[in-house]
């Protein structure tokens, strides 16, 4: 297919310890086409930041370590390049939004400096033009009174003004891939109200590709095209949006759609997946998914779990419910 | 700004009141009288002591003597009771002998520390960062005194050049190419000595700070939006680790009238740590509440240079 501009193929990356090695991400394969949103689910600590840092290769290393697999961007492993040639991918074909506001922004440098550097790293420009530049992209993150914004300090800025600028600097070089890692987890929900909606105005108007990371589904379902459910270090389950949310095919992503407040009857106990994401150093043999799922039966302990398909893209690691033919689907209305 | 400067001004001024009250009764508490006063010194007799007494106003209450000591100091004519020589000029002149130790000593610890800890916490866990670790705490836990005897027998061993005092006894009146070398030659080791611990010490902080603040979500920014390794770590990642040090920059300023007594001690260098030492032995009460007086001044004056720089260094600070 031609429309594919990012693929990840079978990617493993472990962290190396001294006498641990946490697998977290355990042959992870996505595509993300042209112009489209994908999202990427999942709890906390299962792989979807680490799965994005390494992409643009500025994950740690050590203790960080790329096992295997390709990130094929426009049909380039961006895992062979030089170091120089990443470079010049990172900010100005990839960009990415990161969690924390708060910190993410240089604190002793002014907003202009910050989106500036974003733009002369990649572009000879001069001085004026890239003033204006810097103006232009602050209006199109929606801050009001750009030119006054300009010379402050990130502290000066609220929270959600310092994700705009975020989102600004991302997006001084045009990218073709924007990847937002939880962009709104740490803002209040009409900030991320508005952030979302800044995404997928920003992603219509230009054209580019969104892979979103969040483990928010109130988030996903208003955004994603696709999506790529993942858990303990592999895609458990992915499909189009409709498909994921009408008819999860695989325990997991049933149990995430089920424990979503919103779902939940007045005065009933909320829902939650039983135990926690397992520790990528100790990951259980089989399914990782096995000790958590109402379903497991015996083979699901030794055996990984093979992919089966549900036809249009739709695809799950639970052969399980696939062979009963009981997507035990969590009814939603 | 200027409101703070204002503040802070007469914050110190009342600062410097209350350590020139507190100095002023710890010397006179302390165990022990001059030597010109005291009963038991063969050298005079009781009615010299009582002439000394009144002199030196020892006869009077501790409040009148303390008037009259700053009453002198700030008009200048405060003298050694060792020697009668005006206060001020004695400590000029020692000063003057101590500073080119304390220049040396200061710029190799400040421009060697720096490339030393950022360059372990670059490489961290390799064999450079092990090495320097390996010396730094070498360096921090072998004494002083012990260090500078090893040296002292290495450098006059092998090079054959004398080192103890400021310049060889009784060079004469050499050209100049040779009293210059011999006065480098004199103020290399006990300047070197003086900084090895301040390096040690100085490059850990600077590797500790480089380390946390390239973990900082900051530089990952940078470094996502495709800025050059270099430019990430000597841009944004050291604008930010030296921070910290702005403030320890001011703090230096005291270290101008310390002196390193065991230094120069050491080196029989006649700088100020040993004269103060000497008056504290023979408790010339001048000679030490002035020199006292005088590095309060620096320390608090030492403070305020901090505040200020950190102010203009680091944006979030606004006092």
């Amino acid at each position: 297919m031609d429309n594919i501009l990012l693929s990840v193929q079978d990617l493993k990356v472990y962290f190396i310890g001294n006498e641990r090695v946490a697998r977290a991400l355990d042959g992870v394969s996505y595509e993300v086409s042209k112009g489209e949103t994908v999202c990427l689910v999942g709890e906390s600590g299962c792989g979807k930041t680490v799965s994005a840092l390494t992409i643009l290769r500025i994950i740690p290393q050590p203790p960080g370590k790329i096992m295997g697999g390709k990130v094929l961007f426009n049909g380039q492993n961006l895992l062979d390049l030089s170091k120089e040639e990443m470079q010049k991918i990172r900010g100005n074909h990839i960009a990415m939004v990161f969690q924390e506001p708060m910190t993410s922004l240089n604190p002793v440098f002014t907003v202009e400096d910050q989106i500036q550097e974003a733009i002369t790293v990649h572009e000879m420009v001069d001085e004026r033009e890239v003033h204006q530049r810097c103006i232009q992209l602050l209006k199109d993150v929606g801050i009001p009174s750009p030119e006054g914004r300009l010379k402050d300090y990130p502290h000066q800025l609220s929270g959600g003004q310092r994700q705009r600028v975020m989102i600004a600097m991302a997006l001084a070089c045009d990218p073709d891939l924007m990847i937002a890692d939880e962009p709104t987890t740490a803002l209040d929900v009409t900030i991320q109200a508005q952030i979302l909606n800044l995404f997928q105005e920003l992603q219509q108007k230009r054209q580019m590709s969104l892979l979103y990371i969040t483990h928010d589904l109130g988030v996903v379902a208003n955004i994603a095209d696709r999506i790529y459910v993942m858990y303990a270090g592999i895609i458990v389950e992915q499909g189009d949006a409709s498909n994921i949310f009408h008819n999860p095919c695989h325990p997991y992503t049933q149990g995430l759609l089920t424990s979503l407040p919103s779902r939940a009857k007045r005065g009933s106990k909320l829902h939650s997946i039983p135990g926690t994401v397992p520790d990528p150093a100790h990951k259980p043999g089989g399914c990782p998914f096995h000790p958590r799922c109402d379903f497991a039966i015996q083979a699901c302990g030794t055996e990984f779990p093979r992919v089966c398909d549900y036809g249009e893209g739709h695809l799950s690691r639970c052969p399980v419910l696939y062979e009963n033919k009981v997507p035990k689907v969590p009814k939603m209305t | 700004m200027l409101s703070f400067i204002g503040r802070s001004i007469i914050q110190k001024i009342i600062t410097l009141f209350f350590v020139s009250v507190v100095s002023f009764l710890i010397i006179h508490l302390a165990p022990g009288k001059p030597s010109q006063v005291d009963p038991l010194n063969p050298k005079f007799t009781p009615e010299m002591v009582e002439r000394f007494r009144k002199e030196f106003h020892l006869d009077k209450p501790l409040y009148i003597q303390y008037i009259y000591f700053y009453r002198n100091l700030f008009t200048g004519k405060t003298v050694s009771w060792k020697d009668n020589q005006s206060a001020l000029k004695k400590i000029w002149e020692r000063f003057l002998n101590s500073l080119p130790l304390f220049i040396v000593g200061t710029i190799l610890t400040w421009t060697l520390s720096f490339p030393i800890g950022i360059r372990s916490a670059i490489f961290r866990g390799g064999f450079y960062d092990r090495s320097s670790t390996f010396f730094s705490y070498l360096l921090i836990s072998i004494p002083g005194f012990f260090f500078a005897y090893i040296l002292i027998i290495f450098v006059v061993n092998s090079f054959h050049v004398p080192v103890i005092g400021m310049e060889t006894f009784g060079i004469g009146d050499p050209s100049w190419p040779r009293w210059l070398m011999d006065r480098v030659w004199h103020l290399l080791l006990p300047s070197v000595l003086g900084a090895t611990g301040g390096i040690a010490i100085l490059s850990r902080y600077v590797r500790s700070q480089m380390l946390e603040v390239e973990s900082q979500d900051y530089v990952r920014t940078a470094r996502a939006k495709g800025v050059p390794e270099e430019q990430v770590l000597y841009k944004h990642a050291l604008r930010n680790a030296l921070l910290p040090f702005v403030t320890m920059f001011g703090l230096i300023l005291p270290g101008l009238i310390g002196g390193s007594v065991i230094i120069e001690s050491i080196f029989s260098w006649p700088g100020m740590g040993r004269m103060a030492y000497e008056a504290i032995l023979a408790r010339d009460y001048p000679i030490i509440l002035t020199v006292n007086f005088i590095s309060a001044v620096l320390v608090l004056a030492g403070t305020f240079v901090s505040d200020v720089l950190y102010m203009v260094v680091d944006p979030r600070i606004r006092l």
